[in-house]
């Protein structure tokens, strides 16, 4: 349930990964790429890797912190190198502060989002893309027009909906309100819009095809890798969304970022611990970063408004 | 921003023929009807439904629950109350100060992180070496969750063994108290949003720059602009719905501040913002009204008051925009 997601372009003519025809908007890319830009100086450089350090350094901080111990980590100045603790607090972490549980929850929580978001994205994003239906238009601006609603003014009518419907402290409490997304929606429209060609649905209405059908064996195949790109993001989100699972779920069957909070809580901090926590709690995220980060970047830039 | 988008759409709606049912081949005509005009509905169903539901219905639901008495513990038992709950939030210091913790912390968070997001975005630009390398380092900030990313950074800004009071400590300056001092700890709460959405906006900006057309830049190269005249005369131009996108998102987001200070403010502080309230947002008092005080209608007025917030900044916004090119 977060507003600051993946946004949406508004206008159509730009980059996607499959466009590769060699017109119009092939040849732009190339002028572009002969015109535009500038080599990097060497102050550029300078700057990007310092860019690059304050990013990365608080979380290599973190794995530090969770490899020493508290003695360790209270000491001026701080450590600034791994210690020989890191998989014996990991493991504390795991058992103690509940995170094993936590990352299994979060897991099927992210999980069936993701699948259901970019399930119910891709098909809403096919029937605005390709569809003709009466009111097309003011159902698309429906849609943005969700985006600007912030989810966490709805939180306390859907906080008692989920006690009488008995989910509190439940993750169907959770998984239920982000099914689908906007933001979701809006990016399958504009890539299937530029992705699939017209004529490959007009051949498959020739067929004798249903629209069921149409979606299942003409536009899947092709909405795959914005498919792919989409789970990702959407998982990223629901993995660390924080707000709506803090308020309705409980100790004794958090998500991540849920459980991090009770690390904290205690008068005496154990601070490697809670480091430990933290990293173990992000680790997955970066194994997805570092392994798809290409994908990443392309699907967020691709899904950026121009202009 | 949107209506440019749904311009080209404008499909005709497939020519209807009316017939009598009966024959099989009428029949598969039929269904073929139906599945034409029906499909499309049935596919968008889904997002409007789930919206419905846990969207829409909680938010104007939200505005009755304001107007009653409810209390946690007896959830089905609401008192009408008209709006004492919205007089009381008015009476309320600690609204007035979660509201100025709201706008200042936005402010400190919102406008040096888009800034910085725009220089960012403009060092992405350059043809480089390693450049997916630097793509994807920014946006690794962007997989952190908030939870753990204010961790990270309540540590950094301990008092007494924090890298950051260390490090002034080198240079000669005192130990900061990050966490009791009010604007030390907005600086720092606010520290952690520029952390995380940063390299994020920066990828947005990046995108839009790379649509600018080319001849754009060669027409002011040969109007002999530096290129920083550039920069400020064709590349913020050029991407300037993305700027306007990036600040209503940041907007939104400010509003909604909560995790951030919560877990900022280590546990049992966490609610309340501060043993002073020095850094609660209306976010926290929303949850604290509802979730430690049990006051659910109270909580409710505090969201509505949000909302009412969010709809002035975009008036205030839209304003500014417009006295702006009336002067301009």
């Amino acid at each position: 349930m977060t507003t600051q997601s993946l946004p949406a372009r508004t206008d159509a003519p730009a980059r996607t990964p499959t466009e590769k025809s060699p017109g119009r908007g092939g040849r732009r890319l190339l002028r572009q790429r002969a015109g535009r830009q500038h080599h990097a100086g060497p102050l550029a450089y300078v700057l990007l890797v310092i860019m690059a350090v304050l990013s990365i350094f608080p979380l290599y901080w973190t794995m530090v912190a969770a490899s020493t111990d508290n003695t360790r980590v209270s000491q001026t100045p701080p450590p600034f190198l791994p210690g020989p603790n890191l998989f014996s607090n990991l493991a504390r972490a795991w058992d103690e502060a509940a995170m094993g549980k936590a990352m299994v929850n979060s897991l099927i929580v992210a999980g069936v989002i993701a699948l259901s978001t970019v399930m119910f994205a891709t098909l809403a994003g096919f029937a605005f893309a390709k569809l003709r239906f009466k009111g097309r238009n003011a159902l698309l601006m429906l849609v943005i027009g969700t985006m600007m609603v912030p989810p966490q003014l709805g939180v306390v009518p859907l906080f008692m909906m989920m006690s009488e419907l008995g989910w509190s402290q439940q993750l169907p409490a959770v998984i239920f309100p982000t099914l689908v997304s906007a933001v979701g929606v809006f990016f399958m429209r504009q890539y299937l819009s530029e992705a699939l060609p017209d004529e490959l649905v007009e051949a498959g209405r020739v067929d004798g095809a249903h629209s069921l059908r149409i979606f299942w064996s003409i536009v899947l195949p092709v909405a795959r890798p914005a498919m792919a790109v989409l789970f990702m993001i959407t998982f990223v989100h629901a993995w660390n969304d924080f707000f709506w699972p803090f308020v309705v779920l409980d100790m004794t069957n958090p998500t991540v970022p849920v459980a991090l909070t009770q690390l904290s809580a205690g008068y005496v901090r154990d601070q490697s611990l809670i480091m430990a926590g933290a990293l173990l709690g992000t680790l997955p995220l970066l194994v997805m970063f570092v392994v798809f980060g290409r994908q990443i970047v392309s699907g967020i830039m691709a899904g950026a408004v121009k202009g | 921003m949107a209506t440019s988008t749904t311009k080209a759409l404008a499909g005709e709606e497939p020519p209807g023929r009316t017939g009598a049912e009966g024959t099989p081949r009428r029949r598969g005509a039929l269904l073929h009807r139906l599945d034409i005009k029906g499909a499309p509905y049935v596919f968008v169903a889904p997002f409007f439904v789930v919206f419905a539901a846990f969207s829409f219905y909680p938010l104007v639901y939200t505005s009755w629950i304001s107007l009653h008495d409810v209390e946690l513990a007896t959830l089905d038992v609401m008192e009408w109350v008209a709006f004492d709950n919205y007089v009381e939030l008015w009476g309320d210091s600690r609204f007035w100060n979660a509201l100025r913790n709201t706008i200042t912390i936005g402010v400190i968070s919102t406008v040096p992180q888009l800034m910085m997001a725009l220089g960012l975005a403009h060092l992405l630009n350059y043809r480089m070496r390693a450049s997916l390398f630097f793509r994807v380092a920014s946006l690794v900030p962007y997989a952190t969750s908030v939870a753990a990313a204010a961790l990270v950074f309540t540590m950094i800004f301990e008092r007494d063994f924090g890298m950051i009071n260390w490090a002034l400590g080198t240079v000669g300056i005192d130990a900061v108290n990050w966490e009791a001092d009010k604007w030390p700890a907005q600086v720092a709460i606010s520290t952690i949003v520029i952390w995380r959405w940063t390299g994020y906006n920066a990828l947005l900006y990046l995108a839009a720059m790379q649509a600018i057309p080319a001849d754009r830049y060669e027409a002011a190269s040969l109007d002999g602009a530096s290129r920083w005249q550039q920069f400020t005369h064709v590349t913020v131009p050029g991407i300037r719905s993305t700027i306007v996108f990036t600040i209503v998102l940041s907007t939104i987001g400010a509003t909604q501040l909560f995790g951030e200070p919560l877990i900022f403010g280590q546990g049992p502080n966490g609610i309340t913002g501060g043993a002073d309230n020095q850094y609660q947002t209306l976010g926290l008092l929303l949850y604290e009204e509802g979730w430690k005080n049990y006051q659910m209608g109270r909580s409710a007025t505090v969201a509505w008051a949000m909302f009412m917030l969010l709809v002035l900044a975009f008036v205030a916004q839209r304003l500014i925009k417009r006295l702006r090119s009336r002067t301009s």
